[in-house]
Protein backbone atom coordinates (compact mmCIF):
# COMPACT_ATOMS: atom_id res chain seq x y z
CA UNK A 1 0.00 0.00 0.00
CA UNK A 2 2.97 2.72 1.00
CA UNK A 3 4.65 1.80 -2.38
CA UNK A 4 1.29 2.31 -4.46
CA UNK A 5 0.56 5.66 -3.16
CA UNK A 6 4.65 6.21 -3.17
CA UNK A 7 4.56 5.29 -6.68
CA UNK A 8 1.32 7.12 -7.33
CA UNK A 9 3.19 10.47 -5.76
CA UNK A 10 6.22 9.84 -8.16
CA UNK A 11 3.29 10.10 -11.01
CA UNK A 12 1.99 13.38 -9.86
CA UNK A 13 5.39 14.99 -9.36
CA UNK A 14 5.86 14.05 -12.95
CA UNK A 15 2.81 15.55 -14.12
CA UNK A 16 3.09 18.38 -12.20
CA UNK A 17 6.50 19.10 -13.18
CA UNK A 18 5.40 18.68 -17.11
CA UNK A 19 2.75 21.04 -16.34
CA UNK A 20 4.99 23.46 -15.07
CA UNK A 21 7.14 23.24 -18.14
CA UNK A 22 4.20 23.58 -20.96
CA UNK A 23 2.29 26.20 -19.25
CA UNK A 24 5.82 27.95 -19.30
CA UNK A 25 5.33 28.26 -23.04
CA UNK A 26 1.61 28.78 -23.70
CA UNK A 27 -0.20 32.27 -22.82
CA UNK A 28 -1.25 33.79 -20.42
CA UNK A 29 2.54 34.92 -19.76
CA UNK A 30 3.15 36.09 -16.56
CA UNK A 31 5.55 38.48 -17.26
CA UNK A 32 4.99 40.87 -14.26
CA UNK A 33 4.06 38.52 -12.16
CA UNK A 34 7.60 36.87 -12.83
CA UNK A 35 9.06 40.14 -12.13
CA UNK A 36 7.71 41.07 -8.42
CA UNK A 37 8.71 37.19 -7.25
CA UNK A 38 12.42 37.81 -8.92
CA UNK A 39 12.50 40.54 -7.11
CA UNK A 40 10.73 38.50 -3.68
CA UNK A 41 13.61 36.16 -4.28
CA UNK A 42 16.56 38.16 -4.45
CA UNK A 43 15.00 40.50 -1.55
CA UNK A 44 14.39 37.56 0.92
CA UNK A 45 17.55 35.84 0.61
CA UNK A 46 20.12 38.69 0.07
CA UNK A 47 20.98 39.34 3.67
CA UNK A 48 21.71 35.88 4.96
CA UNK A 49 23.83 35.15 1.80
CA UNK A 50 25.92 37.57 2.29
CA UNK A 51 26.24 36.80 5.72
CA UNK A 52 26.63 32.95 5.22
CA UNK A 53 29.07 33.28 2.00
CA UNK A 54 31.50 35.70 4.00
CA UNK A 55 31.88 34.03 7.04
CA UNK A 56 32.32 30.86 4.43
CA UNK A 57 35.06 32.70 2.54
CA UNK A 58 36.49 33.52 5.52
CA UNK A 59 36.81 30.27 7.59
CA UNK A 60 37.38 28.56 4.44
CA UNK A 61 40.41 30.49 4.09
CA UNK A 62 41.52 30.03 7.93
CA UNK A 63 41.46 26.48 7.70
CA UNK A 64 43.06 25.69 4.54
CA UNK A 65 45.84 28.03 5.25
CA UNK A 66 47.91 26.26 7.71
CA UNK A 67 47.92 22.86 5.48
CA UNK A 68 49.05 24.65 3.18
CA UNK A 69 51.74 26.70 4.89
CA UNK A 70 53.51 23.64 6.27
CA UNK A 71 53.96 22.53 2.27
CA UNK A 72 55.23 26.12 1.47
CA UNK A 73 52.66 26.96 -0.51
CA UNK A 74 50.20 29.67 0.80
CA UNK A 75 50.64 31.27 -2.35
CA UNK A 76 48.11 28.81 -3.87
CA UNK A 77 45.53 30.07 -1.42
CA UNK A 78 43.57 32.07 -3.36
CA UNK A 79 43.79 29.69 -6.56
CA UNK A 80 42.41 26.53 -4.09
CA UNK A 81 39.99 28.69 -2.69
CA UNK A 82 38.33 30.25 -6.09
CA UNK A 83 38.17 26.51 -6.82
CA UNK A 84 36.37 25.72 -4.10
CA UNK A 85 33.69 28.66 -3.63
CA UNK A 86 32.92 28.86 -7.63
CA UNK A 87 32.85 24.69 -8.35
CA UNK A 88 30.61 23.82 -4.67
CA UNK A 89 30.76 26.05 -1.94
CA UNK A 90 28.64 29.54 -3.65
CA UNK A 91 26.22 26.91 -5.34
CA UNK A 92 25.83 24.75 -2.02
CA UNK A 93 25.70 27.83 0.16
CA UNK A 94 23.29 29.50 -2.10
CA UNK A 95 21.38 26.22 -2.81
CA UNK A 96 20.77 25.48 0.76
CA UNK A 97 19.98 29.24 2.03
CA UNK A 98 17.19 29.24 -0.97
CA UNK A 99 16.07 25.78 -0.09
CA UNK A 100 15.10 26.87 3.70
CA UNK A 101 13.82 30.62 3.01
CA UNK A 102 12.48 30.10 0.17
CA UNK A 103 10.89 26.80 -0.22
CA UNK A 104 9.56 27.19 3.20
CA UNK A 105 8.19 30.23 2.32
CA UNK A 106 6.77 29.25 -1.11
CA UNK A 107 4.83 25.97 0.31
CA UNK A 108 3.54 28.14 3.32
CA UNK A 109 2.12 30.67 0.88
CA UNK A 110 0.51 28.33 -1.11
CA UNK A 111 -0.44 25.94 1.25
CA UNK A 112 -2.36 28.96 3.64
CA UNK A 113 -3.55 29.92 -0.22
CA UNK A 114 -4.67 26.21 -0.45
CA UNK A 115 -6.30 25.97 2.55
CA UNK A 116 -8.16 28.96 2.92
CA UNK A 117 -10.00 28.53 -0.66
CA UNK A 118 -8.21 31.43 -2.18
CA UNK A 119 -6.78 28.65 -4.81
CA UNK A 120 -10.42 27.31 -5.42
CA UNK A 121 -11.52 30.96 -5.74
CA UNK A 122 -9.15 32.12 -8.50
CA UNK A 123 -9.94 28.59 -10.04
CA UNK A 124 -13.40 29.00 -10.01
CA UNK A 125 -13.17 32.82 -11.30
CA UNK A 126 -11.64 31.84 -14.26
CA UNK A 127 -8.34 33.17 -13.88
CA UNK A 128 -5.95 30.25 -13.74
CA UNK A 129 -4.28 30.41 -10.85
CA UNK A 130 -1.35 27.76 -11.92
CA UNK A 131 0.49 30.10 -14.41
CA UNK A 132 0.03 33.02 -12.10
CA UNK A 133 1.00 31.15 -8.65
CA UNK A 134 3.14 28.32 -9.86
CA UNK A 135 4.77 29.15 -12.94
CA UNK A 136 5.50 32.41 -12.05
CA UNK A 137 7.64 31.30 -8.86
CA UNK A 138 9.30 28.30 -10.34
CA UNK A 139 10.64 30.86 -13.08
CA UNK A 140 11.85 33.19 -11.04
CA UNK A 141 13.56 30.73 -8.51
CA UNK A 142 15.13 29.11 -11.35
CA UNK A 143 16.11 32.69 -12.74
CA UNK A 144 17.20 33.88 -9.49
CA UNK A 145 19.78 31.34 -8.41
CA UNK A 146 22.53 31.71 -10.89
CA UNK A 147 22.73 35.47 -9.92
CA UNK A 148 22.23 34.73 -6.00
CA UNK A 149 25.40 32.30 -6.65
CA UNK A 150 27.40 34.92 -8.78
CA UNK A 151 27.04 37.27 -5.86
CA UNK A 152 27.57 34.49 -2.99
CA UNK A 153 30.88 33.60 -4.87
CA UNK A 154 31.98 37.64 -5.47
CA UNK A 155 31.12 38.15 -1.17
CA UNK A 156 32.89 34.95 -0.01
CA UNK A 157 35.70 35.21 -2.15
CA UNK A 158 35.90 39.17 -0.92
CA UNK A 159 35.76 37.55 2.50
CA UNK A 160 38.72 34.67 1.88
CA UNK A 161 40.87 38.21 0.92
CA UNK A 162 40.06 39.95 4.02
CA UNK A 163 41.63 36.28 5.72
CA UNK A 164 44.43 36.46 3.38
CA UNK A 165 45.10 39.92 4.11
CA UNK A 166 45.45 39.51 7.65
CA UNK A 167 48.09 37.27 7.94
CA UNK A 168 49.91 38.39 4.80
CA UNK A 169 49.55 42.05 3.60
CA UNK A 170 48.30 41.28 -0.51
CA UNK A 171 46.88 43.39 -2.41
CA UNK A 172 43.26 43.22 -4.19
CA UNK A 173 44.61 43.40 -7.79
CA UNK A 174 47.05 40.08 -6.92
CA UNK A 175 44.65 38.02 -4.97
CA UNK A 176 41.89 38.87 -7.45
CA UNK A 177 43.80 38.04 -10.65
CA UNK A 178 45.12 34.43 -8.94
CA UNK A 179 41.60 33.84 -8.98
CA UNK A 180 40.82 34.40 -12.77
CA UNK A 181 43.57 32.76 -13.85
CA UNK A 182 42.43 29.32 -12.01
CA UNK A 183 38.33 29.48 -12.29
CA UNK A 184 37.31 28.02 -15.77
CA UNK A 185 34.68 28.82 -17.85
CA UNK A 186 33.40 25.43 -17.64
CA UNK A 187 33.85 26.03 -13.56
CA UNK A 188 32.04 29.45 -14.00
CA UNK A 189 28.83 27.63 -16.64
CA UNK A 190 28.65 24.86 -14.86
CA UNK A 191 27.98 26.50 -11.55
CA UNK A 192 25.48 28.44 -13.06
CA UNK A 193 23.81 25.88 -14.68
CA UNK A 194 23.58 23.30 -11.73
CA UNK A 195 22.03 26.42 -9.52
CA UNK A 196 19.34 26.79 -11.84
CA UNK A 197 18.52 23.66 -11.65
CA UNK A 198 18.90 24.02 -7.88
CA UNK A 199 16.34 27.07 -8.24
CA UNK A 200 13.85 25.31 -10.71
CA UNK A 201 13.85 22.22 -7.97
CA UNK A 202 13.19 24.67 -4.99
CA UNK A 203 10.53 26.07 -6.86
CA UNK A 204 8.75 23.15 -7.76
CA UNK A 205 8.92 21.56 -4.95
CA UNK A 206 7.75 24.61 -2.54
CA UNK A 207 4.68 24.57 -5.06
CA UNK A 208 3.89 21.09 -5.59
CA UNK A 209 4.38 20.87 -1.15
CA UNK A 210 2.25 24.25 -1.29
CA UNK A 211 -0.86 23.46 -3.96
CA UNK A 212 -1.04 19.70 -2.79
CA UNK A 213 -1.53 20.91 0.82
CA UNK A 214 -3.71 19.03 3.12
CA UNK A 215 -6.41 21.39 5.15
CA UNK A 216 -5.95 22.65 8.06
CA UNK A 217 -2.99 24.22 10.06
CA UNK A 218 -1.11 21.34 10.04
CA UNK A 219 -1.41 20.97 6.58
CA UNK A 220 0.02 24.36 6.15
CA UNK A 221 3.00 23.39 8.68
CA UNK A 222 3.64 20.17 6.92
CA UNK A 223 3.37 21.88 3.26
CA UNK A 224 6.11 24.36 4.68
CA UNK A 225 8.37 21.17 6.26
CA UNK A 226 8.56 18.77 3.71
CA UNK A 227 9.37 21.21 0.94
CA UNK A 228 12.52 22.47 2.82
CA UNK A 229 13.38 18.75 3.85
CA UNK A 230 12.45 17.40 0.18
CA UNK A 231 14.85 21.00 -1.69
CA UNK A 232 17.37 20.43 0.45
CA UNK A 233 17.87 16.66 -0.25
CA UNK A 234 17.33 17.69 -4.24
CA UNK A 235 19.95 20.17 -3.88
CA UNK A 236 22.75 17.50 -2.79
CA UNK A 237 21.62 14.67 -5.33
CA UNK A 238 21.56 17.63 -7.65
CA UNK A 239 25.08 18.79 -6.78
CA UNK A 240 26.13 15.07 -7.21
CA UNK A 241 24.86 14.08 -10.49
CA UNK A 242 26.76 17.74 -12.07
CA UNK A 243 30.05 16.80 -10.70
CA UNK A 244 29.30 13.08 -12.46
CA UNK A 245 28.13 15.03 -15.37
CA UNK A 246 30.27 18.05 -15.25
CA UNK A 247 33.93 15.78 -15.31
CA UNK A 248 33.48 14.52 -18.24
CA UNK A 249 33.90 18.11 -19.99
CA UNK A 250 37.29 18.49 -17.55
CA UNK B 1 -44.06 8.39 5.57
CA UNK B 2 -40.75 6.61 4.89
CA UNK B 3 -39.20 7.81 1.52
CA UNK B 4 -36.70 5.30 -0.23
CA UNK B 5 -33.40 6.65 -1.77
CA UNK B 6 -34.92 6.96 -5.26
CA UNK B 7 -37.96 8.94 -4.08
CA UNK B 8 -38.09 12.72 -4.29
CA UNK B 9 -41.30 13.57 -2.61
CA UNK B 10 -41.75 16.93 -4.95
CA UNK B 11 -44.10 19.47 -4.28
CA UNK B 12 -44.63 21.00 -7.62
CA UNK B 13 -46.20 24.23 -6.49
CA UNK B 14 -42.54 25.34 -6.10
CA UNK B 15 -41.70 25.24 -9.43
CA UNK B 16 -42.45 27.82 -12.16
CA UNK B 17 -42.41 25.75 -15.22
CA UNK B 18 -42.45 28.61 -17.75
CA UNK B 19 -39.22 29.35 -16.87
CA UNK B 20 -36.25 28.20 -18.48
CA UNK B 21 -33.44 25.70 -16.74
CA UNK B 22 -30.16 27.23 -16.30
CA UNK B 23 -28.87 24.10 -14.54
CA UNK B 24 -29.15 20.77 -14.13
CA UNK B 25 -27.91 17.68 -12.56
CA UNK B 26 -28.87 13.89 -13.46
CA UNK B 27 -27.76 11.03 -11.30
CA UNK B 28 -24.86 12.41 -9.73
CA UNK B 29 -22.96 10.16 -7.92
CA UNK B 30 -19.38 11.05 -5.50
CA UNK B 31 -17.57 9.46 -3.09
CA UNK B 32 -14.38 9.94 -1.18
CA UNK B 33 -12.62 6.83 -0.64
CA UNK B 34 -14.70 4.34 1.43
CA UNK B 35 -17.51 7.25 1.71
CA UNK B 36 -20.31 7.76 -0.63
CA UNK B 37 -21.34 11.60 -0.47
CA UNK B 38 -23.70 11.75 -2.79
CA UNK B 39 -25.68 8.98 -4.29
CA UNK B 40 -27.84 10.47 -6.96
CA UNK B 41 -28.61 13.85 -7.11
CA UNK B 42 -30.98 15.08 -9.76
CA UNK B 43 -31.85 18.96 -9.67
CA UNK B 44 -33.31 21.53 -11.74
CA UNK B 45 -32.23 25.03 -11.29
CA UNK B 46 -34.56 27.33 -13.12
CA UNK B 47 -34.09 31.01 -14.21
CA UNK B 48 -33.93 33.98 -11.48
CA UNK B 49 -35.04 31.02 -9.05
CA UNK B 50 -33.22 30.80 -5.47
CA UNK B 51 -32.98 27.60 -5.02
CA UNK B 52 -31.90 26.45 -1.14
CA UNK B 53 -29.95 23.18 -0.59
CA UNK B 54 -30.95 22.29 2.68
CA UNK B 55 -29.39 19.38 4.65
CA UNK B 56 -27.14 18.56 7.92
CA UNK B 57 -23.48 19.18 7.67
CA UNK B 58 -21.38 16.71 5.49
CA UNK B 59 -23.69 15.57 3.53
CA UNK B 60 -22.22 16.92 0.02
CA UNK B 61 -24.15 20.11 -0.10
CA UNK B 62 -20.74 21.91 -0.92
CA UNK B 63 -19.45 18.81 -3.05
CA UNK B 64 -22.46 19.22 -5.30
CA UNK B 65 -22.02 23.37 -6.37
CA UNK B 66 -18.07 22.67 -6.32
CA UNK B 67 -18.91 19.83 -9.23
CA UNK B 68 -20.76 22.33 -11.01
CA UNK B 69 -18.08 24.78 -11.63
CA UNK B 70 -15.82 21.78 -11.88
CA UNK B 71 -13.93 21.80 -9.14
CA UNK B 72 -14.59 18.60 -8.05
CA UNK B 73 -14.94 15.56 -10.66
CA UNK B 74 -18.38 12.98 -9.61
CA UNK B 75 -17.72 9.90 -10.38
CA UNK B 76 -21.04 9.87 -12.76
CA UNK B 77 -23.61 11.78 -13.51
CA UNK B 78 -23.96 14.47 -15.44
CA UNK B 79 -24.05 18.31 -15.13
CA UNK B 80 -25.19 20.85 -17.22
CA UNK B 81 -24.80 24.38 -16.80
CA UNK B 82 -26.28 27.11 -19.49
CA UNK B 83 -26.48 24.65 -21.68
CA UNK B 84 -23.21 22.71 -21.36
CA UNK B 85 -22.12 19.65 -20.19
CA UNK B 86 -19.79 20.85 -17.50
CA UNK B 87 -17.42 17.63 -18.14
CA UNK B 88 -17.25 17.34 -21.22
CA UNK B 89 -15.57 20.84 -21.59
CA UNK B 90 -12.41 21.67 -22.43
CA UNK B 91 -9.83 23.80 -20.00
CA UNK B 92 -10.53 27.69 -21.87
CA UNK B 93 -14.35 26.05 -22.38
CA UNK B 94 -14.74 25.39 -18.89
CA UNK B 95 -13.11 29.28 -17.78
CA UNK B 96 -15.69 30.96 -19.98
CA UNK B 97 -18.26 28.95 -18.63
CA UNK B 98 -17.00 30.21 -14.91
CA UNK B 99 -16.97 33.62 -15.86
CA UNK B 100 -20.66 33.24 -15.89
CA UNK B 101 -21.40 31.73 -12.38
CA UNK B 102 -20.79 33.20 -9.54
CA UNK B 103 -19.27 31.28 -6.40
CA UNK B 104 -19.34 32.67 -2.97
CA UNK B 105 -17.12 30.71 -0.70
CA UNK B 106 -18.12 29.44 3.01
CA UNK B 107 -14.80 31.13 4.19
CA UNK B 108 -14.92 34.01 1.66
CA UNK B 109 -11.57 32.93 0.05
CA UNK B 110 -10.40 36.74 -0.30
CA UNK B 111 -6.86 36.42 -1.52
CA UNK B 112 -5.31 38.22 1.88
CA UNK B 113 -1.84 39.75 0.67
CA UNK B 114 -4.01 42.28 -2.01
CA UNK B 115 -5.91 44.75 -0.82
CA UNK B 116 -9.71 44.50 -1.27
CA UNK B 117 -9.41 47.21 -4.22
CA UNK B 118 -7.03 44.62 -5.59
CA UNK B 119 -9.21 41.70 -4.89
CA UNK B 120 -11.53 42.95 -7.05
CA UNK B 121 -9.35 44.16 -9.57
CA UNK B 122 -7.78 40.87 -9.68
CA UNK B 123 -10.01 39.21 -12.02
CA UNK B 124 -11.44 41.75 -14.30
CA UNK B 125 -7.71 42.21 -14.80
CA UNK B 126 -7.17 38.65 -15.44
CA UNK B 127 -10.29 37.78 -17.33
CA UNK B 128 -11.49 40.80 -19.02
CA UNK B 129 -8.14 42.44 -19.36
CA UNK B 130 -9.41 45.68 -18.33
CA UNK B 131 -6.19 47.99 -17.03
CA UNK B 132 -8.21 51.34 -17.86
CA UNK B 133 -7.73 52.72 -14.06
CA UNK B 134 -11.04 55.01 -14.60
CA UNK B 135 -13.08 51.83 -15.79
CA UNK B 136 -11.59 49.88 -13.23
CA UNK B 137 -12.25 52.28 -10.19
CA UNK B 138 -15.52 52.22 -11.50
CA UNK B 139 -16.50 48.85 -11.61
CA UNK B 140 -14.72 47.95 -8.16
CA UNK B 141 -16.80 50.98 -6.89
CA UNK B 142 -19.98 49.71 -8.25
CA UNK B 143 -19.72 46.63 -7.03
CA UNK B 144 -18.34 47.85 -3.42
CA UNK B 145 -20.97 50.05 -3.33
CA UNK B 146 -23.96 46.93 -4.35
CA UNK B 147 -22.49 45.36 -0.79
CA UNK B 148 -22.40 48.42 1.11
CA UNK B 149 -18.32 48.42 1.65
CA UNK B 150 -17.28 50.83 -0.36
CA UNK B 151 -15.05 52.44 2.72
CA UNK B 152 -13.54 49.57 3.27
CA UNK B 153 -11.73 49.87 -0.42
CA UNK B 154 -7.85 50.15 1.02
CA UNK B 155 -7.90 48.11 3.99
CA UNK B 156 -6.73 44.50 3.77
CA UNK B 157 -8.59 41.31 4.39
CA UNK B 158 -7.50 40.40 7.87
CA UNK B 159 -9.15 44.02 9.32
CA UNK B 160 -12.49 43.25 8.24
CA UNK B 161 -15.27 41.17 10.33
CA UNK B 162 -16.60 37.49 9.06
CA UNK B 163 -19.43 39.35 7.98
CA UNK B 164 -18.14 42.26 5.85
CA UNK B 165 -15.21 39.36 4.16
CA UNK B 166 -18.69 37.75 3.33
CA UNK B 167 -19.91 40.91 1.32
CA UNK B 168 -16.69 41.50 -0.25
CA UNK B 169 -15.98 37.70 -1.58
CA UNK B 170 -20.09 38.54 -2.98
CA UNK B 171 -19.17 41.81 -4.44
CA UNK B 172 -15.69 40.32 -5.96
CA UNK B 173 -17.91 37.30 -7.87
CA UNK B 174 -20.52 40.16 -8.97
CA UNK B 175 -17.54 42.46 -10.55
CA UNK B 176 -17.63 39.95 -13.40
CA UNK B 177 -21.66 40.17 -13.64
CA UNK B 178 -22.52 36.36 -13.47
CA UNK B 179 -25.77 34.71 -14.70
CA UNK B 180 -25.62 31.80 -11.87
CA UNK B 181 -24.63 32.67 -8.12
CA UNK B 182 -23.77 29.75 -6.24
CA UNK B 183 -23.69 30.86 -2.21
CA UNK B 184 -22.00 27.98 0.12
CA UNK B 185 -22.94 28.37 3.78
CA UNK B 186 -23.67 32.25 3.09
CA UNK B 187 -24.57 32.74 7.17
CA UNK B 188 -22.42 30.11 8.80
CA UNK B 189 -20.56 31.74 11.76
CA UNK B 190 -21.94 35.23 11.45
CA UNK B 191 -24.94 36.40 14.13
CA UNK B 192 -28.58 36.51 13.56
CA UNK B 193 -28.10 40.52 12.62
CA UNK B 194 -25.10 39.92 10.12
CA UNK B 195 -27.18 36.96 8.55
CA UNK B 196 -30.47 38.46 8.30
CA UNK B 197 -27.91 41.32 6.19
CA UNK B 198 -26.36 38.62 4.23
CA UNK B 199 -29.65 37.05 3.07
CA UNK B 200 -31.36 40.79 2.20
CA UNK B 201 -27.88 41.09 -0.07
CA UNK B 202 -28.57 38.22 -1.55
CA UNK B 203 -32.05 39.14 -3.00
CA UNK B 204 -31.16 42.45 -3.58
CA UNK B 205 -28.38 40.31 -5.88
CA UNK B 206 -31.11 38.41 -7.55
CA UNK B 207 -33.13 41.87 -7.95
CA UNK B 208 -30.31 43.73 -9.59
CA UNK B 209 -28.43 41.05 -11.64
CA UNK B 210 -31.33 38.74 -12.53
CA UNK B 211 -29.36 35.71 -11.22
CA UNK B 212 -30.42 32.54 -10.68
CA UNK B 213 -29.02 30.80 -7.35
CA UNK B 214 -27.88 27.90 -5.49
CA UNK B 215 -27.88 28.70 -1.87
CA UNK B 216 -25.73 26.12 0.16
CA UNK B 217 -27.49 26.06 3.96
CA UNK B 218 -27.91 24.44 7.15
CA UNK B 219 -29.27 27.92 8.58
CA UNK B 220 -33.39 27.50 8.03
CA UNK B 221 -34.07 31.10 8.99
CA UNK B 222 -31.57 32.26 6.03
CA UNK B 223 -33.52 29.19 3.99
CA UNK B 224 -36.97 30.97 4.67
CA UNK B 225 -35.59 34.57 3.96
CA UNK B 226 -33.72 33.88 0.71
CA UNK B 227 -35.61 30.54 -1.20
CA UNK B 228 -38.10 30.69 -3.78
CA UNK B 229 -37.89 26.52 -3.55
CA UNK B 230 -35.90 23.92 -1.35
CA UNK B 231 -34.55 20.28 -1.49
CA UNK B 232 -33.41 19.16 0.84
CA UNK B 233 -29.88 16.99 0.81
CA UNK B 234 -30.48 13.58 3.05
CA UNK B 235 -28.36 10.74 2.55
CA UNK B 236 -26.96 11.71 -0.71
CA UNK B 237 -30.04 12.26 -2.70
CA UNK B 238 -32.60 15.01 -2.19
CA UNK B 239 -35.11 13.52 -0.84
CA UNK B 240 -37.63 16.48 -0.25
CA UNK B 241 -38.69 19.75 -2.24
CA UNK B 242 -40.51 22.04 -1.72
CA UNK B 243 -41.47 25.62 -0.75
CA UNK B 244 -40.29 26.27 3.31
CA UNK B 245 -44.14 26.47 3.99
CA UNK B 246 -44.63 23.16 2.60
CA UNK B 247 -41.81 21.93 4.06
CA UNK B 248 -42.59 23.17 7.33
CA UNK B 249 -45.30 20.69 7.04
CA UNK B 250 -42.86 17.51 6.19
CA UNK B 251 -42.69 14.08 8.69
CA UNK B 252 -39.16 13.09 6.87
CA UNK B 253 -37.50 12.34 10.38
CA UNK B 254 -34.58 13.69 9.07
CA UNK B 255 -35.88 17.36 8.18
CA UNK B 256 -38.13 17.53 10.66
CA UNK B 257 -35.84 18.86 13.09
CA UNK B 258 -34.88 21.62 11.07
CA UNK B 259 -38.68 23.13 11.31
CA UNK B 260 -38.06 22.57 14.87
CA UNK B 261 -35.57 24.70 16.36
Amino acid sequence: MKLRRFLQQIAEIYQFVTRVVKNFFLPPYEGREILRQCFFVGNRSLFLITFTAFIAGVVFTRQSRPSLASFGAESWLPSLVSQAVVRSLGPLITGLICAGKLGSNIGAELGSMQVSEQIDAMEVSGTRPFSYLVVSRVTATTLMLPLLVIYADVVALLGSFMMVNFFNSSSFSLFFNEVATNVTYVDVFSSLIKSAFFGFAIGIVGSYAGYHSEKGTTGVGKAANTAVVVAMIMIFVIDLLSLQFINLFR
Amino acid sequence: MRVTENDIVRKTSAVNHDRQVVASIRDLHKSFGERDVLKGVNLDLYESENLVILGRSGTGKSVLIKCMVGLIKPDSGTINVLGKDVFKLNAKELNQLRLQIGFSFQGSALYDSMTIRENLEFPLKRNLGVYDKNKLKDLVSEALDDVGLLHTINQMPAELSGGMKKRVGIARTLILKPKIMLYDEPTAGLDPITSMEINDLILSVREKYKTSSIIITHDISSAKHTSDRIVALIGGVNRVEGTFEELKETTEPELEPFFKY
